[in-house]
């Protein structure tokens, strides 16, 4: 909410009603791990071809990654490759990244996607076993290095998976899917210290 | 649960993330209006179904969400190799013979 | 003391920890570290089951999970009652509750003991020869009554309360079997620094070490080594050492399932510990070192409690301190009944004698035990036991007959040799070869990236399968781009070896015999079955197997698969591998449901998706309905109210002043780029090009094969943007077919497409009221008609929040769709509904949503159409543009069939009697009187009771629908036939004026 009302393009009327968002403040913590709903953030879901990646990363302010399966991060603000011409970029510092597309002239598509993403933080020495519950993907640090970005599955749903540090995750899916995704996370992290 | 290369992403990633397109290097007419019955049933309507080797669509559905081309070999279960969507089907295959 | 049987100066148990237990009710007492199967033989109990079929009594055979007989239902409450646990795994905890199964009403006495006397009746395909008529009886009589007398445990009628967990891993090199062999492979892996998981069934790693006496590995006893070892590989980083963990399926490209049992060992399991954990393990090289299962003796009631393989005698003996007897009899065909034969004359137990069906074998072992001072028989065969509930004695008989004599006995222990276990290797499609010499099938060639080391290789003797495993383990590690380690092997200061062994039955048991000799306990099939099932006409293996059921029981004939096919191979006159031997399937041992299912279970078994709004109509008392994952509010019933009362109350407020509905769920894509509209005139039948910025169009979505397959309002935002919606449950596969296209077929177009289903909550507000009720919270857009006409799109601000507002109708009122970012939607939902109120509005579920766009004849795809319905068909050729080049289904909509005349055709229904509300589904015939079958020319698609127009309503496909314009059809149901009439699909302001009205 807070951070909403700090966007740099703040709408002229602030919103009259209350941001209600899925899960707020839901967190639950088991022996090695704790599973933590995060706050909103600022997201877009970036589409360009190649030759617009220099134009995009400097008006963005972070580079794009061109490397599958990694991510950039700066100054609050994390680009994930998801494909070859697509990106995640959340921003945790309240600016919005739409507003800053929205003056590149290069050719590509960047559209909201804030409230339809919620993220779950993942943190403890048994973090990636949490997700390894229902995560095919191989966590250990040389496979899924601090940085590494994907998207996967956890159990039914679609996830997007970042390594923030060596024992944290953030997980970020889909609204309606936070329920359940909180809920797998949780069960997992009851078993995750063995 | 098989592996998959992925040609996007550069790496094998576990079948979950994937989904199976049908028989590749169907291509669908620049002139789809004008295309004959008997056409119009080879494209849409027939597939090869071999019993060995076979090309077909994929999509990292749950990845990179990119569609590509595999060649797999439906005897084995096993993958010969993948490529990128709109490369040519590939005269060579690693591993086979003739 | 623990038990008359319990020798306090054997096994390794510490005698210190008592745990209580009890056996059909009777209480013993066991000790920590007991299997359920030490325990009770530590009692001198043996009976501890019924057979299958002939509910025979039976014993203890094995010491581990090859047991057929000792299966017993353990139970912890009322929810928890566990069927067909294997006494010989289950671990004994203070208070373990044990019942035996398949008896009535005792297990000393159980009537269903009489099918062994009328057994003549049951032999080999009696099922399938006896119970095939009258058919009908199958079902209602035979199968009922034949599950209820044969059979295994009773399954828990409670919800199971345990939670499961589950876990995907990834290691270099997965090592399946901790004996020996295994335990040497992981090390030689490990300390190259791979990643290494290394799984055994048992509670303790060691494998035969547990009773070979005679092993030293690194001056130390071999078991001693065994669990040294495993503490130091489970000290690693790069290790995970699993006990109590079976591998139960072996999948493509090294992909391995196991289950730990975590908790079912544990006096109080607590709350947080799964009951058992799944892994799934992808391994870049696996070794198999799953080791061999002793065979039993095939002679005349080899099934009597008290006969047992003679490794598990040695087990119970050297781990768990237990004598099986006090006076046992040994009946073997190789060298290592020896062993245990002298393991138990050590240890004070009196071998009355040792029957070895070989005439003149020699070695170290044989020496020692005469040396004992054991009574040796050479080429002689047990003929006869005495005992049924217990074994009393063995009648002993030269080979080629000859005289008799009677020992008595307390218990047999009989080997005929080892199977190596390459069922995990036969899983992965690997080919068994087998060996003439030793008689056994080993691996062959391999299809996987893995190798078997040790005796589940044939690998014989400690220091070869030591060499062997650390050698292979080693190379798996280099494999996966390892360096070479650094350790050293483990060296074998001492070691037993075993010769071979025989196949099929003894002598006694042969062709010329009625007895019954068995060759698979848990399904109680005999020698004579086997000979039977040849006889009989069954000439492969697999169809021997189906015909006797050997095998096929939840041991998966460990003991009996190899015993079996030599009585078929030599009945048929023919060599083993000509015969070949059955495909081992997964899963190795039995796996619980929940281990399966694991976290998919309750509010895990599938997603459910709820809208921002969903709270607010829970609040109201809204119920709701499942659209796919979705939960959507169906209908707003106030008190007093049932369903009909509250949805006609609904359609009627809507046409009256207005309604709120959620239309959250609605699919949602951007497209966006310069060649937005290019891909959409590609993709839908309708032209998009000259669409105005700011203007709204329905348009149809074809499958290539000219049918709908989805349907939905586009706005156009800009020139190079349009928000698409499609149907609920249309998608994620809409989202799919149009990736599919524009990756693979227009990948020259400059557009990308984006879900923003779960951006946007969407409140529809439709009715003559519903501008009045929008108005005044919206700012920057122009709400008059000429601002916002039909079929337009603004972007503004509604409660000081963006919006993407909508002026469209799917209930053919005055309508708008309120697009706002999903965390303000039940804000804005909130304040929309408190203007609705000043006008009297209701908020509406998806039941009076369907009634008021059937009332005005809006098709809902999925409902009207069935994947077989052209536009055409549904009345929609006005929304398939004429004169454009391409589109996904031009050519297929122009197919022979689909233009031909008499298809059917989408249509209104009015029943003659306005009352009579059609069933959707229901069939159309033209006429009633018409002999059955009749002449289906139709279904109806949709039905409803419309409150609006006093009157039932219907939508239907029928046969050259639109030239029976005012005809009368019927509709035969079961209570008789109604009488329908043909009409237009619009039953509500045929003029459309409402939508600005």
């Amino acid at each position: 909410m807070a951070k909403a009302a700090a966007r740099k393009t703040a709408p002229a009327a602030t919103p009259s009603v209350e941001r209600r968002p899925a899960l707020t403040g839901r967190s639950t913590t088991a022996a090695a791990v704790k599973v933590e709903v995060l706050p909103p953030a600022e997201r877009i879901s970036l589409r360009a071809p190649e030759a617009s990646v220099p134009a995009l990363s400097k008006a963005l302010g972070v580079t794009l990654p061109n490397k599958p399966k990694t991510s950039a991060s700066k100054g609050g603000r994390t680009a994930l490759w998801l494909g070859p011409d697509e990106w995640l970029v959340i921003d945790e510092a309240g600016n919005d990244p739409l507003a800053d597309c929205a003056g590149v002239a290069a050719l590509h598509s960047a559209v909201g996607i804030s409230h339809r993403n919620i993220a779950i933080a993942v943190t403890g020495v048994g973090a990636a076993a949490t997700i390894n519950a229902g995560c095919p993907q191989d966590l250990s640090l040389d496979a899924f290095p601090v940085g590494a970005a994907s998207r996967t599955i956890l159990g039914k749903t679609e996830i997007v998976l970042l390594r923030t540090a060596a024992d944290a995750f953030r997980v970020e899916c889909w609204r309606s899917f936070s329920d359940y995704v909180f809920t797998f996370l949780s069960e997992g992290s009851r078993d995750a210290a063995a | 649960m098989l592996l998959i290369r992925c040609p996007y992403c550069e790496e094998e990633r576990p079948e979950l993330e994937f989904r199976n397109a049908g028989e590749a290097h169907i291509a669908r007419s620049a002139n789809m209006a004008g295309e004959t019955d008997d056409d119009f049933e080879k494209f849409f309507f027939i597939r090869s179904n071999p019993k060995g080797i076979i090309y077909e669509r994929w999509r990292h559905m749950h990845g990179c969400a990119r569609f590509f081309n595999a060649v797999r070999d439906t005897v084995t279960d096993k993958f010969i190799m993948t490529y990128k969507a709109g490369e040519p089907k590939p005269s060579k295959l690693p591993g086979v013979g003739k | 003391m623990s038990g008359a049987f319990r020798i306090p100066s054997a096994g390794r148990l510490s005698q210190a920890k008592t745990a209580r237990f009890s056996f059909d009710g009777q209480s013993y007492a066991g000790i920590e570290g007991d299997t359920l199967a030490s325990a009770l033989l530590a009692n001198g109990v043996h009976l501890v089951g019924r057979s299958f079929k002939y509910h025979r009594p039976r014993g203890i055979l094995s010491a581990g999970a090859e047991e057929p007989n000792a299966l017993v239902e353990i139970k912890r409450d009322a929810a928890r009652k566990t069927p067909n646990v294997r006494a010989t795994v289950q671990e004994l905890y203070d208070g373990l509750d044990a019942q035996s199964q398949n008896r009535w009403p005792s297990l000393s006495f159980d009537v269903g003991a009489v099918n062994d006397i009328a057994s003549p009746l049951f032999s080999a395909g009696f099922y399938y020869k006896t119970f095939m008529w009258p058919k009908a009886a199958w079902k209602s009589l035979y199968e009922p009554k034949i599950r209820a007398a044969a059979g295994l445990g009773v399954s828990p009628d409670k919800p199971d309360p345990d939670h499961y967990s589950s876990r995907y891993a990834h290691c270099d090199v997965l090592v399946l079997g901790g004996g020996a062999a295994g335990i040497a492979a992981a090390l030689a892996a490990a300390e190259t620094g791979v990643r290494v998981i290394l799984a055994d069934e048992q509670a303790e790693f060691g494998g035969s070490l547990r009773f070979e006496s005679g092993a030293k590995i690194d001056g130390q006893d071999g078991f001693a080594w065994a669990q040294a070892a495993v503490a130091k590989l489970a000290a690693m980083d790069n290790v995970r050492v699993l006990s109590r963990t079976t591998a139960f399926g072996y999948y493509a490209q090294n992909f391995v399932g196991l289950v730990e049992r975590v908790s079912d060992h544990l006096k109080t399991p607590g709350r947080d510990l799964a009951r058992e954990r799944l892994w799934q393990v992808r391994a870049k090289r696996v070794v198999l070192a799953s080791g061999a299962i002793e065979r039993h003796m095939v002679f005349a009631d080899n099934d009597r409690p008290g006969i047992m393989l003679a490794g598990a005698a040695r087990t119970y003996l050297n781990h768990y301190g237990v004598a099986v007897g006090k006076n046992v009899g040994v009946y073997t065909a190789n060298d290592s009944a020896y062993a245990a034969a002298i393991d138990l004359k050590k240890a004070g137990v009196n071998v009355a004698a040792i029957v070895d069906l070989r005439d003149n074998p020699t070695g170290p072992v044989i020496d020692e035990a005469r040396a004992l001072g054991i009574e040796i028989n050479f080429g002689r065969a047990v003929i006869r036991v005495g005992g049924k509930l217990r074994v009393s004695s063995m009648t002993v008989q030269p080979k080629n007959g000859g005289g008799e004599r009677t020992i008595p006995v307390d218990a047999i222990l009989m080997s005929a040799g080892w199977t190596p276990s390459v069922h995990l290797f036969s899983q992965s499609r690997g080919k068994v070869a087998f060996n003439d010499e030793t008689k056994r099938f080993v691996p062959g060639t391999y299809a996987q990236d893995c190798v078997s080391v040790g005796a589940c290789n044939g690998t014989d003797g400690l220091s070869a399968t030591l060499d062997e495993a650390y050698a292979a383990g080693a190379n798996a590690a280099k494999d996966t781009g390892a360096k070479t380690a650094k350790g050293t092997k483990p060296k074998v200061d001492a070691s037993e070896s075993w010769s071979r062994g025989m196949l099929g039955a003894a002598p006694g048991a042969g062709a010329d015999t009625t007895v019954k000799a068995f060759v698979d306990f848990q399904n109680d099939v005999t020698a004579k079955d086997i000979r039977q099932a040849v006889h009989e006409g069954m000439r492969s293996i697999e169809h021997v197997k189906r015909f006797t059921t050997n095998g096929m029981a939840t041991d998966q004939g460990k003991t009996s698969n190899m015993h079996g096919l030599a009585i078929a191979a030599e009945t048929l006159g023919k060599p083993i591998p000509e015969v070949g031997l059955t495909t081992f399937r997964a899963p190795y041992t039995p796996v619980t449901f929940g281990a399966i299912v694991s976290h998919a279970r309750g509010p895990l078994f599938d997603p459910t998706r709820k809208t921002a709004i969903h709270p607010w109509a829970e609040a109201q008392g809204a119920v709701f309905e499942d659209v796919g994952q979705w939960k959507r509010a169906w209908y707003f019933p106030r008190a007093g109210e049932d369903m009909h009362a509250a949805v006609d109350r609904e359609c009627v407020a809507v046409r009256k002043t207005a309604g709120l509905f959620d239309a959250s769920t609605l699919g949602k894509i951007e497209v966006v780029g310069p060649d937005a509209a290019k891909f959409m005139e590609l993709l839908y039948t309708n032209p998009w090009e000259k669409l105005e910025p700011g203007r709204c169009r329905y348009g149809i979505m074809l499958r290539e094969d000219g049918f709908i397959y989805d349907d939905g309002v586009v706005g156009r935002l800009a020139p190079d943007r349009f928000h698409v919606t499609t149907t609920t449950g249309g998608a994620p596969r809409v989202m799919n077919h149009m990736e599919d296209y524009l990756q693979t077929e227009f990948p020259h177009l400059n557009v990308w497409l984006t879900s923003i289903t779960e951006q946007w909550a969407v409140i529809a507000v439709q009715g003559p009221k519903s501008r009045d009720i929008i108005a005044p919270l919206v700012e920057g857009i122009d709400m008059s008609d000429a601002g916002l006409p039909h079929m337009s799109v603004r972007e503004g601000k509604i409660c000081g929040v963006p919006t993407r507002l909508f002026r469209m109708s799917f209930t053919g009122e005055r309508g708008f769709e309120v697009n706002v970012p999903a965390d303000y939607g039940q804000a804005v939902w909130e304040a929309l509904w408190a203007e609705g109120q000043k006008h009297g509005a209701a908020a509406y579920g998806t039941e009076a949503m369907h009634v008021l766009r059937a009332e005005k004849g809006y098709i809902i795809v999925g409902q009207d159409t069935d994947g077989t319905v052209t536009p055409n068909d549904a009345g929609l050729d006005w929304a398939v543009g004429k004169k454009k080049a391409d589109f996904v289904g031009i050519r297929g909509m122009a197919r022979p069939d689909l233009v031909a005349k008499g298809r059917k055709q989408l249509v209104g229904i009015k029943t003659r009697d306005p009352k009579v509300v059609l069933e959707e589904g229901a069939q159309i015939v033209e006429d009633p009187k018409q002999a059955i079958p009749m002449k289906m020319i139709g279904h109806v698609t949709s039905s409803y009771w419309s409150e609006n127009c006093g009157r039932s309503i219907a939508l239907a496909l029928v046969a050259g629908g639109r030239d029976r314009m005012g005809d009368t059809l019927y509709v035969p149901m079961p209570n008789g036939v109604i009488e329908v009439e043909v009409t237009g699909m619009v039953f509500f302001d045929e003029t459309g004026g409402r939508l600005n009205g």
